[in-house]
């Protein structure tokens, strides 16, 4: 038999669960630039999973690649860096393989909404259980500053040097189309409460919980979003009973609006008209059953020895004499 | 009558119609009466490129061909022996790819000699001197107006009575005939049967009656158990049978029925098929289940494959166990989607950018296809590797009678290879020499590990330093030298050394020992040998090679032609030979075709018999 090592021998010998606290999620220091809300994103995911004393060993970080893929680095768990726009296959892979698992997928707006957009749609339709997260500051940036997207019309980029020649995708209304949608939130990286709150919401919900956490790129985009939350104009916020709760402080940061998430129809009039960003919780629909769970419910569990008598079984139907 | 009894050691059937006709349900019903019998067989599916096409035609036709006869059967063989068809297209279309001998017998529905087209009535009589001239027999028969005497409609209904003919003419055992095709139709109305088994019988007595002729194919003497089924079929079982729980895919011909006949059964036995939105999802959702413990694998052909690249080579960096089948279909690009080919090859082993060592296996039978999913799935879980199986379409569609495989309730069971692992334990534990290392599993390591596709340290940490890399790079490369090392030189058949060695591999197998054999019974020394390593190739090749005075590779791809006059210096070699000559630095030859169909043991045994005319 193998030795343990003498921590785990402690652990296994003491009564008492361990509670898990912030350091047990800390990874390699962050590499982001200075003033980067992925720093805060990272904060914000380590904190959840600290309120909710999720065991990191059972806590999956998939990304792809982009400045915001480097997060499974950054958090202890579980982290597969993949590639680029391939997150929500990978992510649906661990899930459908392991349900217990919990599974965190972290993408950029040119890794989900661009290169990536083919598995984003089906990924909401398959609705499998992961929190998904789209950081989404409207630019690419670690191929150094080309056009996203969601690069707003005339923006100037290294790739559109005379002004981005579309208007841009408009990916809440494209993902309140999509059937069998089963969680839409949008929050910012500049609202740290909030941020938490929509994440501490998707976490529980059972069923792929879309995020799009708006935000600006300090080095390539610091004029995004109203440079990051600066014009209360843009933004409104949604609350309800069911929704994101918002602290009376917010109201600084924008408008507020009364909004049932299980209003399809006024979530997709309110993300297609576009006069303000919707910040809160835009669609839940709590009764969808999960693609594992539709799955794995038809499976049958034979055992190794019914399995090779029900293996045999098939073969004789296909014996000569059979 | 007096009829003529002849007894044969084999013979090659087709019955061919237009698609819709039955013609592929006959066949079915008679190769597996023949199984039954004793007999060896080969079958291969004629399949239409539409799913209903313009009836009437030569592209049109759909049927099945046949070889079945007194010995375990392993390929296709030469020419057709006997056609039975539903009209003069049909037997066009047998005629433009050179599929029917010149004493082959015809018989053929004889209503288009009085359709009311007279171009159709032309059409059948210049056809049928045609087959006569070249020295075949026709026989005409009233298959449609006799099926009407019992049916309202022909079709179906046709099939059985011509099923029924073909029992006459091959001496088949009426009662069994009878309750095979009771076992074809049982999901269908009792009526439906009912008929069915009239017309069965009325195409028998009709022969009885009509026909002077009739063959004997005896069958095997010593019995071991056997089982008929497709490569495809073989594949899904095998996978089944390897303890994969999850086949990830996306619709792709020659491929998907490997897919099917998993989802109608999967699930019984605990595992299921994910159909994923592409190709690119289908391997990335493997891949994922794999990464968290589940055994899962992807199929698709060579479109798939192209698009899985980017994919295949984030396994091969992330060691990650994969198993990718790809059942080759003819290439580049949309090419012949449903026939054979063996073009491949290269792009397995070669075509990920930058170095991605993985290992490359080929099926050569039906058996292969079921257990070589065993080998792929130990290989890729022991060494963290990816490893792609090549099948063909050849395979995929051809029903062969092999030799039942004993299951093995280790492999059924096979938990995930994995280390226990400990607080501590690194992602990439290389061992210094073999490259090899244990994965930690999310759910069931005790310490995390980080898995990425930058070039990383045994940590899995992001390095970029030229000594992190040249070391993974190593490590990396060294498992598949490691796993060479554990590879037997493969073994000849036919004498260890002579003139000529062919080398060959995947589905040309059978034809290509058939033709050695029929070369050796005259007295040539020629020998074969069939890979099923590509990538690592086994030890001792050149040794080997070194016993023959001449080596030449026989494949289903693209090769210059060694005399083509335009063709200089620059001669494009097929791929088994393009690899054997830069791994042993032999001049191996290459004889290769991209026919769309299996090669045939008498056109092979021709270029071997001149290729050892040529030599000094």
């Amino acid at each position: 038999m193998d030795q343990l090592p003498i921590d785990e021998f402690l652990t296994d010998l003491c009564p008492f669960e361990k509670q898990l606290d912030l350091d047990d999620y800390l990874g390699e220091a962050p590499r982001w630039c200075q003033g980067c809300g992925d720093l805060g994103i990272l904060t914000a995911v380590q904190k959840l999973l600290r309120d909710n004393q999720a065991e990191p060993t059972e806590v999956v970080c998939v990304s792809g690649i982009g400045c915001s893929s480097r997060f499974p680095y950054y958090l202890k768990a579980f982290g597969f860096h993949g590639i680029h726009g391939r997150a929500l296959p990978i992510s649906t892979g661990v899930a459908l393989a392991n349900p217990k698992l919990k599974v965190l997928t972290v993408m950029g707006d040119g890794d989900c909404f661009s290169i990536g957009a083919g598995h984003w749609v089906h990924a909401i339709r398959y609705n499998v259980n992961l929190l998904a997260m789209v950081l989404d500051n409207e630019i690419y940036g670690l191929t150094r500053e080309q056009t996203s997207p969601t690069t707003p019309l005339g923006t100037r980029t290294r790739t559109t040097p005379k002004g981005a020649f579309l208007p841009p995708l408009n990916p809440l209304q494209l993902m309140l189309g999509v059937s069998n949608l089963s969680f839409l939130a949008q929050t910012a990286t500049w609202l740290p409460q909030h941020l938490l709150a929509t994440l501490q919401q998707a976490y529980r919900h059972q069923g792929l919980a879309f995020v799009r956490i708006l935000q600006h790129c300090p080095v390539f985009s610091p004029q995004a979003f109203g440079e990051g939350g600066k014009d209360a104009e843009l933004m409104e916020f949604l609350y309800h009973v069911q929704g994101i709760a918002i602290d009376p402080a917010l109201e600084r940061f924008g408008g507020r609006r009364e909004h049932d998430p299980a209003d399809l129809a006024t979530a997709q009039r309110l993300a297609s008209e576009r006069e303000r960003e919707p910040l809160g919780l835009l669609y839940q629909n709590p009764d969808l059953p999960s693609y594992e769970t539709i799955r794995h419910a038809a499976l049958a569990h034979p055992s190794p020895a019914e399995k090779l008598t029900l293996l045999n079984r098939r073969l004789d139907r296909l014996a000569p004499e059979g | 009558m007096a009829i003529h009894k002849q007894s044969v050691k084999e013979h090659i059937l087709e019955i061919v119609s237009d698609a819709g006709e039955g013609a592929q349900k006959a066949g079915e019903v008679f190769a597996k009466t023949a199984a039954r019998m004793g007999n060896g067989l080969w079958t291969e599916a004629i399949i239409p490129a539409e799913i209903q096409p313009p009836a009437h035609g030569v592209r049109s036709s759909s049927g099945i061909r046949i070889r079945f006869g007194s010995d375990f059967v392993s390929n296709g063989g030469d020419l057709t022996n006997l056609a039975l068809v539903f009209n003069e297209m049909s037997l066009l279309s047998r005629l433009q790819i050179g599929s029917l001998a010149d004493d082959v017998i015809v018989i053929i529905d004889d209503i288009w000699s009085k359709d009311p087209s007279r171009e159709i009535r032309e059409h059948y009589r210049e056809l049928l001197d045609g087959i006569r001239q070249r020295g075949g027999r026709v026989v005409e028969v009233p298959l449609q107006e006799e099926t009407l005497k019992i049916v309202e409609e022909p079709n179906p209904g046709k099939n059985m009575f011509a099923l029924g003919l073909l029992g006459f003419v091959y001496e088949r055992n009426q009662k069994l005939l009878a309750a095979v095709v009771s076992e074809a139709f049982q999901a269908k109305p009792a009526e439906v049967l009912r008929s069915n088994l009239k017309l069965l019988d009325a195409g028998y007595q009709w022969a009885k009656v009509h026909l002077d002729f009739q063959f004997e194919v005896p069958g095997m003497q010593s019995r071991k158990p056997m089982l008929a089924m497709n490569g495809n079929q073989a594949l899904a079982l095998g996978s089944i049978a390897a303890g994969f729980e999850l086949c990830s895919m996306y619709p792709i011909t020659p491929a998907t029925s490997v897919s099917q006949y998993l989802a109608a059964i999967f699930e019984e036995f605990g595992g299921f098929v994910h159909q994923a939105e592409d190709e690119l999802a289908a391997i990335g959702v493997a891949l994922g289940a794999n990464f968290a413990g589940k055994p899962a694998f992807t199929v698709t052909s060579g479109p798939g494959m192209a698009l899985k690249t980017e994919f295949m080579g984030l396994a091969v960096m992330t060691e990650i166990p994969l198993v990718v089948i790809d059942v080759q279909r003819g290439g580049p690009s949309t090419g012949l989607p449903t026939k054979v080919e063996q073009g491949d090859l290269l792009s397995s082993i070669f075509a990920t950018p930058g170095d991605a060592p993985k290992v490359v296996l080929a099926a050569s039978s039906i058996g292969d296809c079921f257990k070589l999913m065993q080998t792929a799935r130990r290989i890729a879980e022991d060494f963290r590797m990816l490893v792609i199986l090549l099948s063909d379409a050849n395979l995929a569609s051809g029903v062969q009678l092999f030799e039942r495989p004993e299951l093995m309730l280790d492999e059924i069971a096979r938990p995930m290879s994995a280390g226990t692992s400990h607080k501590g334990d690194l992602a990439y534990d290389w061992q210094e020499e073999t490259g090899l290392s244990k994965r930690l599993i999310p759910g069931r390591s005790k310490e995390v590990g980080m898995t990425s596709s930058l070039n990383h340290s045994p940590a899995g940490l992001v390095r970029s330093d030229t000594e992190s890399n040249e070391l993974a790079h190593r490590m990396r490369s060294h498992k598949l030298a490691a796993l060479q090392q554990a590879l037997k030189p493969p073994a000849l058949h036919g004498a260890e050394q002579g003139e000529l060695l062919v080398v060959g591999w995947g589905s040309t197998r059978g034809a290509i020992e058939e033709a050695v054999d029929r070369l050796r019974a005259a007295g040539q020394r020629v020998s074969s040998l069939h890979l099923v390593f590509l990538n690592p190739l086994p030890p001792g090749l050149k040794e080997i090679f070194g016993r023959f005075k001449q080596v030449m590779c026989v494949e289903i791809n693209y090769a210059d032609a060694a005399d083509d006059a335009f063709v200089g210096e620059g001669r494009r070699y097929s791929q088994l030979a393009f690899l054997l000559r830069a791994q042993t630095l032999v001049d191996v030859d290459c004889f290769a075709r991209v026919c769309g169909r299996a090669l045939r043991p008498m056109e092979i045994a021709e270029v071997l018999e001149k290729k050892l005319g040529g030599s000094p």
